[in-house]
């Protein structure tokens, strides 16, 4: 099926997210949809899928043009799509999943799961899932729950797929497995549209690569382009891929954690029996695929965690059985993984999130009323040395874009006399400039002595803040290697394999 | 930017236990408290007032195929025995929250169980009870609490709280009056009834479903807007007209042959209005369709994750309001039960916060249909237990027993049940582009 | 488990690097925004009155039977009902016109006042807990127990007035806090949601007042068989603020009182700030050390004194013949539309339950003037709350333009 999109225009109020973006997809052939995060992309796949209704221009298919009214048009229509947010029903089973929507019936409505059942079966052996249909989806594999939604496309006779960000929660063996796949349906002459932020899978997989940028496109490329170009493209400067920083002064062991385990609320152990060192310093990058319980790691060192056992000592003092609260007191920084939920309070200014962690006590704080005057100078100060882009220190902290949204956390945790720095995800959704800016302040922070621990699904980003990294899979400790180790060997280690000359380097 | 949804959102999760303060997990300390503290409540009574006396457990009705005996135990060893056992099952709970082990569910309804017999043997020492009346009349009170319910868990499951319950059963059970009244008709009445519930629940989906407004204030005010309707309407309409428009003609009791003659269960469960066999085939109904069918899937699917829904080609926001309309449809049914048959007539705020108890029930029931409508039950046996007990005479102050439905309604949204899942998107409404 | 958002996500407002403005002048807000909107949504609410007391009017219904033959009755008559109400209202709620003497033609803004008083502390009560995302439906539990505790001290103990009327009204508060904070911990220990165990506790509070009314040594007035008390000693009832031939007492006062305190709370003080955290946000409050639960506690602990407050204002003040299981005289439910319609904020809650004050007085001369059933007032504020929800509603109704987007 041949796809063809000319000038679509996609406004969110004031925002252009899409501005005339047209496009072409042949069958048989893999094209890609370059961009960083925020530029647009995803926006434009969801006006293809009828999800959103495009402001201006048409959607071509093999020559009609198409009128979508919901996804329900884009399907019928033989549009597949793999989101980047599984669509999928955490407690239905994948026979379920795949045929809601689409569902076979006997009398009355009554569901006819056997023939789902069938098709699943059928679908899954054609390209070797290895996909049952009668397990429940949240238990699962991120992989195999991302096989379900290529399924379900598959099972509704979709010719042009449609694949959003797929690998963002694999390993990266199971994303090899996900090129093969696409190559294999590439083969059985479907059109696909991959769209991504990462040039290693372009380069790898892609026929032909469009790149958008602030919501428009900027141009084709070459898959044989180098990496250099196809991110400066992307970016439209010249970027800094590598984060500059002299080598290390290491001072004592600060943070040491014993035989930590965490339990969470489901009774599921996702902690099992981590130990290790960060000297004072020192940047320790957590590396591994989302879910392997860095959050839960993250979260038992800020005392979020209700069942923790083992030991976690800074400098010295222990912090297992302590609260939040202590633990902030003790010196702790927290850069939470989700800003929106657990770093800021949306419906407060931004001065009033500055002092969200120290609303106890001195500066801000004097018998239990607050210092309105001393809070608002300190957030001029902030504003300035942080470069927030918002109005002024009145702005709600939800009117601010994610970047500036993540300086306002930053500025308010670097600005505490810290003990050690915890930063989970700190530039996962945030524009490039601001990566870079808060990249900086991680760096500057080691270089006061401060220990630092770093979690982070992005390989590059972990590659380029440690000092030492540390690999983890399924709650326990795979290794931690130096920060030069190759990135296949990392790969190798983030889905539980460890090479068998393998040293562990010890603070 | 509207009054209303200027409030802070409650978390999503709809009723939910929230996950921020009270993370439930396996070794929880809820149940072993509460069954602490309720059998240390039993041993305080029975040492204040021992009885030497026995109690007598009647079995049978008239007309069974044959007649069960009466059971006749001695009060006091019978209590204290009972004791033993909710001791014994309150340290079962404490070893298995030790050991870090999940409370199952037979835990608490045996110690129910052993509580209430001890209890009773206590409360009717020297006298009887007529276990049919006890349990037949659990059932009857139980049936606006189950419709309730029903629609409690049919909104839910679909994504939208269903507070409103209250109001739908007391519009229902005002607009069942004046139409049976009006017509002779109780069928007319129930049918009217209905009508009522939908049109509360096609309110309180415009303004959650469409406009977005918080579900849980929307539904509390329409609770409040139907109290002073119906008070209004009573008062100006009803009452100077009470012959005509408020003397309904109600369901009488309709036995069914054989199934009715059955000992203990016949009188219990086939002795009852038609309303209550109505009520049957929609527990069995809902149950089964929610399923089994291609409608519960899409009901269960907009409930769990309508984005996922939507990107299926599922009309959300439509599905939410036709499930929401039939959930209102089956609350208002339930208030037709006041008005028919319970009281025979409509009075001022009649249903008494039946809505708020069906949502408990709702909760405790864990969004099942058929979990939900055994918990129902059970809070129709807590409030009939107060009617029985002061039949008999017991020396407990009917105050405290009339308090009975609504403190379980406190323990069941403590969680005491266990660890609830609630519909994923339970409370969220749900925005298209 | 972190759910995640069901809003489709917004990819492009993430680098724009500028944040949506949104510029909200009053005169902006009043011309195109939701001020209109609000006014609308009385007048519209009050029309659905209007039809209401049109509808079940005698003479209306009468006429309407020979509308064609002689449409004016009809209008003559729908006219007399619904002026006639609405007058009554306003001779009852501020200023009766059909009495000579000045000072009882301003009786009844008085009344209004006195009315007043207690939805604005109730309404103060359903706020607050409101600013901590919670929903305090149980205002009526919270003022019987507390009415049933000041009352208690009001009639039971012989003290001088310095120390009586304080500890009557301390005492009343206090057993307000505990009910409420009963809600709370329940939510802070077990995660039980505050809507259905508030509104538990209202009966359970109610039979246990009821059980207290049967006891001589706690309410019951002996010999009588009547479930009320005797009435307050003249040492612990609110003393009258403007002279005895007015009903307005001090309750009204400690209601202003509580206004700047809550608003101080709230604006200015730590746990103010830490309440406003935890309600818009409790993850981010927890991750920041803030004890949710502990908040949510100490949230229904004051909110219960609140409503205690206003509990206490009745026996003590508005009711002093005794306490009686209908002291709460449906102000806890009230309160709920006062806190909506004043949007928790602590000045909006005073300029809303002044309105509902008036409505309440005039609805009460209403009743007895024309025999229109005061609980019309109930639907009609619950209708301006409704209204308020939803402003795209109202302009739909009223074919306004739709407010541009945001």
């Amino acid at each position: 099926m041949r796809l063809v999109l000319r000038g679509i225009t996609k406004r969110f109020g004031s925002v252009v997210a899409n501005d005339s973006i047209s496009l072409t997809v042949e069958p048989g052939e893999i094209h890609c949809l370059l961009g960083e995060n925020g530029a647009g992309k995803s926006t434009l796949m969801n006006v293809l899928y009828g999800l959103y209704k495009a402001d201006e221009g048409e959607i071509e298919l093999d020559g009609e043009v198409q009128h979508f009214t919901g996804p329900g048009d884009a399907m019928a229509a033989g549009i597949g799509m793999v989101h980047q947010h599984f669509m999928l029903i955490p407690v239905f089973t994948v026979a379920e999943n795949v045929m809601l929507g689409n569902e076979t019936t006997g009398f009355a409505g009554t569901l006819d799961l056997e023939a789902a059942s069938a098709r699943v079966t059928e679908i899954s052996e054609r390209f070797g899932f290895h996909v049952r249909p009668d397990a429940v989806v949240e238990d699962l594999p991120v992989g195999v729950q991302q096989r379900v939604e290529i399924i379900k496309a598959l099972s509704r006779d979709a010719e042009l797929l449609v694949f959003d960000e797929p690998t963002a929660v694999l390993t990266p063996q199971e994303t090899d497995e996900l090129m093969d796949i696409m190559r294999q349906l590439r083969e059985a002459g479907k059109a696909i549209v991959f769209i991504t932020h990462k040039l290693r899978e372009v380069r790898e997989v892609a026929d032909r690569i469009t790149v958008i940028r602030h919501g428009k496109v900027v141009g084709e490329a070459d898959p044989k382009a180098s990496n250099a170009e196809l991110a400066s493209m992307m970016v439209g400067r010249p970027v800094e891929l590598v984060v500059h920083k002299d080598a290390p002064t290491l001072g004592e062991d600060a943070l040491v954690v014993r035989d930590l385990r965490v339990v969470d609320v489901a009774g599921h152990t996702q902690v099992d029996g981590i130990s290790f060192t960060i000297r004072a310093g020192e940047v320790l990058a957590v590396a591994g695929v989302q879910g392997n319980g860095q959050t839960e790691l993250t979260e038992a060192l800020l005392g979020l965690q209700d069942d923790v056992s083992g030991s976690i000592t800074l400098d010295g003092v222990e912090l297992v059985g302590r609260t939040t609260r202590k633990i902030l007191d003790a010196g702790v920084g927290f850069i939470p993984e989700d800003r929106q939920v657990d770093g800021l309070v949306p419906g407060f200014t931004i001065a009033e999130n500055l002092m969200l962690n120290r609303s106890f006590r001195s500066p801000f704080v004097k018998n239990g009323s607050l210092r309105l005057g001393a809070l608002r100078a300190f957030a001029e100060k902030k504003l300035k040395e942080y470069d927030v882009r918002a109005r002024d220190i009145d702005s709600l902290a939800a009117n601010l874009s994610g970047g500036n949204q993540q300086k306002v956390v930053v500025a308010r945790e670097l600005s505490r006399d810290l003990r050690l720095l915890v930063a989970a995800q700190p530039t996962r959704g945030v524009d490039v400039g601001s990566i870079e800016f808060i990249h900086k302040q991680i760096v500057a922070t080691r270089d006061s002595r401060i220990p630092v621990l770093v979690v982070s699904t992005e390989l590059d980003e972990v590659v380029a803040l440690a000092d030492r990294i540390m690999v983890l899979y399924r709650g326990r400790v795979v290794g931690i290697v130096p920060a030069d180790t190759p990135r296949e060997t990392l790969g190798l280690m983030m889905t539980g394999e460890r090479p068998k000359d393998l040293k562990d380097v010890v603070a | 930017m509207s009054t209303v949804t200027d409030q802070p959102a409650p978390d999503s999760g709809g009723l939910a236990p929230d996950t921020v303060v009270a993370p439930t997990r396996g070794g929880s300390r809820k149940l072993p408290v509460v069954l602490g503290v309720l059998t240390a409540l039993l041993a305080v009574v029975l040492l204040r007032s021992s009885h030497a006396g026995s109690t007598t457990f009647q079995l049978a009705a008239e007309s069974d195929f044959f007649a069960l005996p009466d059971i006749v135990v001695p009060s006091g060893p019978t209590a204290w025995l009972m004791v033993v056992a909710c001791l014994a099952l309150t340290a079962e709970a404490v070893r298995r929250m030790l050991a870090h082990l999940r409370q199952p569910a037979w835990i608490p309804i045996a110690f129910a169980l052993a509580w209430m017999v001890g209890f009773l043997s206590w409360a009717a020492a020297d006298s009887s009870i007529r276990m049919v009346s006890l349990l037949g009349g659990a059932v009857a009170l139980a049936v606006p609490l189950v419709f309730g319910a029903l629609g409690g868990v049919l909104g839910e499951r679909a994504g939208v709280v269903n507070i409103a319950i209250e109001g739908q059963l007391l519009l229902g059970a005002f607009a069942a009056a004046i139409t049976a009244s009006l017509t002779g008709s109780p069928w007319a009445g129930l049918l009217a009834a209905m009508a009522a519930g939908a049109l509360v629940a096609l309110i309180l989906g415009l303004f959650a479903i469409t406009y977005f407004v918080d579900q849980v204030i929307v539904g509390v005010v329409l609770n409040v807007l139907v109290v002073g309707l119906t008070n209004f309407l009573f008062r100006q309409v009803l009452t100077p007209n009470a012959e005509g428009l408020n003397a309904p003609d109600g369901f009488d009791r309709l036995p069914i042959p054989v199934l009715g003659d059955i000992p203990l269960i016949g009188p219990i469960l086939f002795r009852q209005t038609p309303l209550v066999y109505v009520l049957y085939a929609v527990v069995a109904l809902v149950a089964y369709a929610l399923y089994r069918t291609r409608w519960g899937l899409r009901v269960r699917a907009v409930g769990e994750h309508p984005k996922a829904a939507d990107t299926v080609g599922i009309k959300v926001n439509r599905t939410r309001y036709r499930t929401l309309l039939l959930a209102g449809a089956i609350a208002g049914a339930g208030g037709a039960y006041y008005t028919l048959v319970s009281v025979g007539q409509f009075n001022r705020e009649m249903t008494g916060g039946a809505g708020y108890i069906a949502l408990a029930a709702v909760i405790a029931g864990k969004w099942d249909p058929i979990r939900a409508t055994l918990a129902a039950l059970l809070f129709g046996f807590a409030t009939n237990l107060q009617g029985v007990l002061s039949v008999i005479g017991s020396p407990v102050p009917s105050q405290f027993m009339l308090m009975l439905p609504y403190l379980v309604g406190i323990l069941a949204v403590a969680g005491l049940v266990g660890r609830s899942r609630p519909p994923a998107a339970d409370g969220v409404p749900y925005r298209q582009q | 488990m972190k759910t995640p958002p069901a809003t489709p996500e917004v990819d492009r407002a993430e680098d724009s690097g500028v944040p949506p403005e949104r510029s909200r002048s009053v005169l902006r807000e009043i011309v195109s925004g939701d001020a209109l909107a609000g006014v609308l949504a009385v007048l519209l609410a009050v029309f659905v009155g209007s039809v209401m007391i049109a509808a079940t009017d005698e003479t209306v219904r009468e006429t309407a039977g020979y509308l064609t033959a002689r449409p004016s009755d009809f209008l003559t008559a729908l006219w007399d009902a619904v002026s006639g109400a609405y007058s009554a209202m306003f001779r009852g709620a501020i200023f009766n016109y059909n009495l000579a003497d000045p000072a009882q033609q301003w009786r009844p803004l008085t009344e209004t006042l006195k009315f007043a008083g207690p939805l604005i502390l109730g309404g103060l009560g359903v706020g607050l807990a409101f600013r901590a995302a919670l929903f305090n439906i149980g205002g009526r539990g919270q003022m019987l127990i507390a009415g049933g505790a000041a009352g208690y001290v009001g009639f039971q103990l012989d003290l001088p007035t310095i120390v009586h009327l304080p500890l009557a009204i301390v005492v009343g508060m206090v057993a307000g806090a505990l009910w409420g904070g009963i809600a709370g911990l329940l939510k802070a220990r077990t995660g039980a949601h505050e809507v259905i165990v508030t509104i538990m506790l209202n009966y359970v509070a109610y039979y246990l007042l009821f059980w207290a009314l049967t006891k001589d040594w706690l309410l019951k007035t002996p010999g009588s068989v009547n479930p009320k008390s005797p009435p307050m000693k003249e040492t612990a009832t609110l003393p009258r603020v403007l002279g005895e031939q007015f009903n307005l007492h001090l309750g009204f006062v400690l209601a202003l009182v509580a206004v700047g305190v809550v608003w101080w709370l709230l604006n200015r003080s730590t746990l103010g700030y830490r309440i406003r955290a935890v309600g818009e946000n409790p993850h981010a409050a927890r991750a920041s050390g803030i004890n949710v639960g502990r908040t949510y506690t100490v949230v229904m602990m004051v909110a219960g004194s609140l409503l205690g407050l206003a509990g206490v204002n009745q026996v003590l003040g508005t009711v002093s013949s005794g306490v009686s299981l209908d002291l709460d005289a449906s102000i806890g439910f009230d309160a709920i539309t006062v806190a909506l319609l004043g949007r928790s904020r602590p000045l909006g809650i005073l300029a809303a339950g002044l309105l509902f004050g008036a409505f309440k007085a005039g609805g009460f001369t209403m009743q007895a003037s024309e025999n229109i059933s005061v609980d019309l007032v109930l639907v009609v504020q619950s209708l301006i709350v409704l209204f308020l929800a939803a402003p795209p509603l109202v302009r739909a109704i009223f074919r306004l333009p739709a407010q541009e987007a945001k």
